[in-house]
């Protein structure tokens, strides 16, 4: 019997892992940095930020490819330095990661941060809390529900993440087949069977994501909707 | 004694008001949107003024055209609309919120006093969610009160409760200014409540000191 090789299950989860943290940071950074300031431009950068939440997948990697490629502006600069190739390795993968779920990190946060009632973070002010001390005991206890579900959301679409990792960090057995990448290849091949097991995986992955998720909502709507009364 | 001159372009008028206040009870009335909450933030400093001064006795706290001291450094305590409770807190994490230094005797001794003359002890343990109207109005007014301010600000503070509670709440607010001696200035728009717990009534409209009645007697302006 063949053994099953588990390298893109736990390249899938290290990928999506580490592209969810950055993206969990900045994706709340910059959603508190704009919840409540208006400037010039500021629905312009906002729709930048949600651009690839409507593009193609396969033109996110075309777009990563000449950022990130041996001649691409950031490429270029990242070989000459650091002597680091983003193009056909799983760097490349976490990248078009990040790219793919921000997005949705953004929104829930938006969301989470917008709803916050103010007058909760002016009276922790007008009792002398510093601003980092009204984040982080008003602000990110409040919002949190909301940051949960952008940080699960942007796990699962890492997860998920299939045209723009395949554009950028290709299809290398071993070093940047992630579990879509195994299912497509499988297929092309004709291993159904292997197909197969890679798809029950990840519908199991996902599902389970999905409905931890709303569990979880659920419970703490319960618990703040009191508080409307 | 706290000075407060607000001018500042809103929405649908411009504001210009002058106040002061001694260790009094300060009713502002007047219809909604005439400008009261907009005076409580620029005197917490959560709103800025076009122009104008906000000084307590002799700490300016905005002056000329911009240079306005943050919130966090004004002695000035506000109970909100609504109260502001923080909800995922208890009411004894709430009250101790802007103390910072939790072991500070004088603070906790202050604290359990004030907790004891509003009746609130046996609520400490519990979230705001769980506490009715007119204890939440009492435990934001523990929570405001805790920092020892020299100023008090009250939005609306009795609209949310039933009339007895309400009436119950007036006579409380009375005892406790009483027993601080620091200006309180409330925001109301029930004539009734400014009347009981006023000694100088400013009648505000579309931004402007339209009447002012001291200890109920009209005073020319």
């Amino acid at each position: 019997m063949q053994t099953t090789d588990y390298t893109p299950l736990i390249l899938s989860l290290k990928v999506a892992g580490i592209s969810t943290v950055i993206v969990f940071i900045a994706g709340a950074f910059f959603a508190h940095l704009f919840a409540r300031k208006q400037f010039f431009g500021k629905s312009i950068l906002e729709s930048l930020f949600l651009l690839p939440l409507v593009l193609p997948p396969t033109v996110v990697g075309f777009g990563l490819l000449i950022l990130f490629g041996k001649k691409g502006w950031i490429g270029s600069w990242l070989l000459e330095w650091f002597d680091v190739q983003v193009v056909f390795t799983w760097i490349g993968a976490v990248i078009a990661s990040i790219v793919v779920s921000f997005p949705l990190m953004y929104q829930s946060a938006s969301a989470a941060f917008q709803n916050l009632d103010a007058r909760l973070e002016n009276a922790a002010r007008t009792m002398g809390a510093s601003e980092w001390k009204v984040f982080r005991t008003i602000t990110f206890p409040l919002a949190w529900p909301g940051l949960l579900a952008g940080l699960v959301l942007s796990f699962a679409r890492g997860l998920g993440e299939f045209g723009a990792t395949l554009m950028l960090a290709g299809y290398i057995p071993g070093k940047t087949d992630t579990i879509p990448m195994a299912i497509y290849f499988a297929v092309e091949s004709g291993n159904m069977e292997k197909a197969t097991f890679w798809v029950v995986m990840i519908v199991a992955l996902g599902f389970s994501t999905i409905l931890w998720l709303n569990w979880w909502s659920r419970r703490s709507v319960q618990r703040y909707r009191n508080e409307q009364l | 004694m706290l000075e407060v001159h607000i001018k500042k372009e809103l929405a649908h008028f411009a504001m210009d008001v002058h106040l002061q206040a001694t260790d009094e009870i300060l009713v502002l009335v007047g219809p909604s949107g005439s400008g009261k909450t907009t005076i409580l933030n620029v005197i917490a400093g959560l709103d800025n003024p076009d122009e104008g001064s906000v000084r307590l006795n002799d700490q300016h706290y905005f002056q000329g055209k911009g240079k306005s001291l943050p919130p966090q450094k004004r002695d000035v305590g506000y109970l909100f609309q609504d109260y502001a409770l923080f909800p995922h807190m208890t009411v004894q994490k709430n009250i101790y919120y802007g103390i910072k230094d939790k072991k500070d005797k004088a603070a906790i001794v202050r604290i359990e006093q004030l907790v004891d003359v509003l009746g609130i002890g046996h609520l400490t343990a519990k979230y705001p969610h769980q506490i009715s109207g007119g204890e939440k109005q009492r435990v934001a007014l523990a929570r405001a009160l805790a920092t020892e301010p020299a100023v008090l600000l009250l939005d609306e503070p009795l609209s949310a409760l039933d009339r007895e509670t309400r009436l119950e709440c007036q006579d409380e607010l009375l005892r406790i200014h009483q027993m601080w001696k620091i200006p309180f200035i409330i925001v109301t728009h029930d004539m009734d409540e400014a009347e009981k717990l006023g000694d100088t009534l400013l009648f505000l409209k579309k931004g402007i000191v339209d009447k002012v009645m001291q200890n109920k007697v009209p005073v020319h302006l």
